[in-house]
């Protein structure tokens, strides 16, 4: 069928199965919008600032399982797109960024809104292409999509130059793809399957550390069943929060800087260590050198590069979590608890998480403790970057991938809320709570206006202690109390802002008003719903273990006289 | 085990415009080094070959193979430290040469077969092909003579036998 370039790129979204699009146009963009005009088989959700549309684009990845896709034009539109796609990147989300670029006669000439976006984006995507032929379009279309969606996900950028937009093509549709340097299908070695079988078998004291890997290749159920067989205790990392559902007895919370303290000693006195779908970060080992210093270590991943890249492992599994789990649970037989479940089980309940008797503050841990109790496992939680975060991922209990949404590796402030837009589009019939800062909120805020037009019920539940909190936590121990640049107390009256917007919008001051507030959210179905809670300024979060250090330096609670 | 050496590994990728780019970006942001990198087509117009030689110990290589096998434009990554190769460097130097010096660089150029394949009243420029070490060895010994420039193409290199890249 005969098209232009800007119709056969929306027609082979389509018939990859693309329903929604998080976007913006602009000047050599406007043949691509003018290809979505009118259709209704695939719409385009109006953002308004690029770096809204990525973010959205990786909400709705995250909470789908799906492919987040995100359009942007030239320039400055491209280079807005940035943020997102590099959150994406370091956290392995699948996304396709589509951008306008310049005619490829003006290409290399400094023209109006020209950048070199491929060259920008070479260290943050996966893979990326510019466009030259319109006949290579439905190709590269379908190979990006291949390639964002597969392996260790990961986001790519198609560039297109107005020219290719505008040129004929007899489109066909693109249904094979045949790339010769990307074969993600590994073929699992079997022998490691039996060593790490082995080192099962014979350890005394195993823990499994599980990461985003497991999300992301639906490997829960493979997961639990290991845990429930072997009495082997899960511990997560941030992105691998749902993994294993958190009100499970097995289950250990987060590991790491902000970790529970009973999954750092887990980690730490084991003698082996089973890392599924994770990659070692350092907010998760800290001293490398002291990071489960006892222990044998097994490494599930898809990712060749990540076996051994900062922590060297007895044995070494390469390839989809799930499929490694369902070998090796044909393998593994059965344990029953040890005086090692009992040790850990005995450090859970002497470092269990408790919220703050204190009447008189409003503190952010137990809003959350509250939304998690409320919303019963069932909705959708997405953080902002920062106390708000690690709060959540402390106080908020997960029970189910995909239900966790959080900017782990590059730790984007202003995230939260345009990614809770892509979770609440893609996933409508699901309760969807933003959990930020005002530090945060106010880096994206502006997305309030498409959630609005698009009736979106999202929560956003606001800690607001006037001030950039995990800073300020770090000057307070680290910094001896010098507060630089922290103090945002001059800020817009968050309730009268979420009214302005169209958005329902309530102030909470005091913890006996809590629980009514966030009822009366949750009961408004028609348009996002803001609370501005404003919490206690001090508050920090603990446990700690300072960067670089172990869990010989963890600090449980706030040290004597700071 | 921690021994910084130099290897070479060989990468065949897409020749497409930008995959330079690809893996010299990837070297540079990982923090690997390049001591020398040559590129060129092969017999398959559509596939390039870099041979490329590194410094680092063995976790940095392990590291540089399996991170530069992920780039989707490159098809293979073979490692050359461990199996025997054939190599060659091709370098050309001009150096001082009045009427007196011709002659004793005349027979240092004769010892290392290479060519004088350009003269002037003042100069010589010398084709020399070999080794990475025979090129340094007949460089310092023109050094005494003056040398006026060096330009060297950096190491290529393939596997000894009938095994290819390929393969």
């Amino acid at each position: 069928m005969k098209m232009n370039g800007a119709n056969a790129l929306i027609q082979s979204l389509v018939d990859h199965g693309v329903e929604i699009i998080f976007g913006i146009p602009g000047g050599v963009m406007i043949p691509i919008y003018d290809a979505l005009y009118g259709r209704k088989d695939i719409r385009n959700m109006l953002m308004r600032h690029e770096q809204g549309a990525s973010h959205a684009a990786d909400g709705y990845a995250r909470a789908t399982g799906k492919v987040g896709v995100c359009f942007a034009t030239s320039g400055p539109g491209a280079t807005n797109l940035v943020t997102g796609i590099a959150t994406a990147f370091m956290d392995s989300i699948p996304m396709l960024a589509v951008t306008a670029q310049v005619s490829t006669t003006a290409l290399g000439k400094d023209s109006f809104q020209e950048a070199d976006i491929t060259g920008i984006t070479l260290p943050v995507t996966k893979h990326n292409y510019l466009v030259k032929d319109v006949n290579d379009l439905p190709r590269v279309i379908a190979e990006a999509l291949y390639i964002a969606g597969t392996g260790r996900p990961g986001p790519v950028l198609v560039d297109i130059p107005m020219d290719v937009s505008l040129a004929e093509i007899d489109y066909q549709p693109v249904t094979e793809v045949n790339i010769r340097g990307y074969s993600p299908h590994q073929e699992i070695d079997e022998t490691k399957i039996d060593e790490a079988a082995e080192l099962i078998a014979g350890a005394e004291k195993p823990v499994i550390y599980a990461g985003g890997g497991v999300i992301a290749s639906g490997a829960a159920a493979e997961l639990l069943e290991l845990s429930d067989r072997t009495h082997i205790l899960v511990a997560t990392t941030l992105l691998g929060k749902g993994a294993i559902p958190e009100e499970h007895e097995h289950a250990l919370g987060m590991l790491g800087m902000h970790g529970t303290a009973y999954a750092n000693h887990a980690v730490h006195e084991c003698d082996l260590l089973i890392a599924l779908g994770a990659r070692f970060d350092d907010r998760v080992t800290g001293k490398l050198a002291a990071f489960a210093r006892k222990a044998k270590v097994i490494h599930i991943d898809i990712d060749p590069a990540e076996i051994d890249k900062t922590v060297s492992v007895d044995c070494a599994v390469i390839g989809d979590c799930k499929e490694v789990l369902q070998k090796l649970l044909k393998k593994v037989k059965a344990r029953p608890e040890t005086d090692w479940n009992k040790q850990i089980m005995q450090w859970k309940s002497e470092f269990a998480l408790q919220c703050p008797a204190d009447a008189d503050k409003l503190l952010p841990q137990c809003v959350i403790a509250k939304v998690s109790e409320m919303t019963k496992g069932e909705a959708i939680v997405v953080t902002d970057v920062g106390q708000n975060q690690m709060f959540s991922a402390l106080y908020h209990k997960v029970s189910t991938p995909r239900r966790w949404l959080s900017s782990g590796g590059l730790g984007t402030m202003g995230y939260g809320f345009p990614a809770a837009i892509g979770a609440q589009v893609g996933c409508p019939d699901t309760p969807v709570f933003v959990i930020c800062g005002d530090g945060g909120f106010q880096m994206t805020l502006q997305e309030l206006a498409p959630a609005v037009e698009h009736k979106l019920p999202i929560k956003i539940i606001l800690l607001n202690n006037r001030v950039l909190g995990m800073v300020r936590q770090w000057q307070e121990l680290f910094w001896n109390g010098r507060y630089s640049g922290v103090d945002i107390s001059v800020q817009p009256d968050f309730k009268m802002l979420a009214e302005a917007y169209g958005a329902v919008g309530m102030r909470v001051t005091k913890s006996s008003e809590v629980e009514a507030a966030i009822a009366k959210a949750m009961e408004v179905t028609d348009r996002p719903t803001l609370i501005d809670f404003r919490t206690s300024q001090d508050e920090n979060v603990f446990p700690m273990i300072p960067a670089g250090q172990s869990i010989e330096e963890m600090m449980v609670n706030r040290p004597k006289g700071s | 085990m921690k021994r910084p050496m130099q290897h070479t590994i060989t990468v065949l990728v897409e020749n497409r415009p930008g995959v330079l780019a690809r893996v010299s970006g990837l070297f540079a942001r990982r923090g690997f080094n390049i001591e020398s990198l040559a590129v060129s087509i092969t017999d398959d117009p559509t596939v390039s070959r870099m041979t490329i030689v590194v410094t680092g110990d063995d976790s940095t290589l392990d590291q540089i193979n399996k991170q530069t096998w992920k780039l989707i434009d490159v098809i293979k990554v073979v490692d050359y430290s461990e199996i025997p190769i054939v190599e060659r460097e091709l370098a050309l130097i001009k150096v001082t040469a009045g009427v007196e010096q011709r002659a004793p660089i005349m027979q240092i150029v004769d010892i290392f077969q290479g060519k004088i394949i350009d003269i002037s009243d003042t100069s010589f420029t010398i084709e020399v092909t070999g080794g990475i070490d025979k090129v340094d060895a007949m460089e310092n010994l023109l050094k005494p003579y003056g040398i006026m420039e060096v330009v060297r193409t950096g190491k290529i290199a393939m596997a000894r036998g009938s095994h290819t890249a390929m393969s």
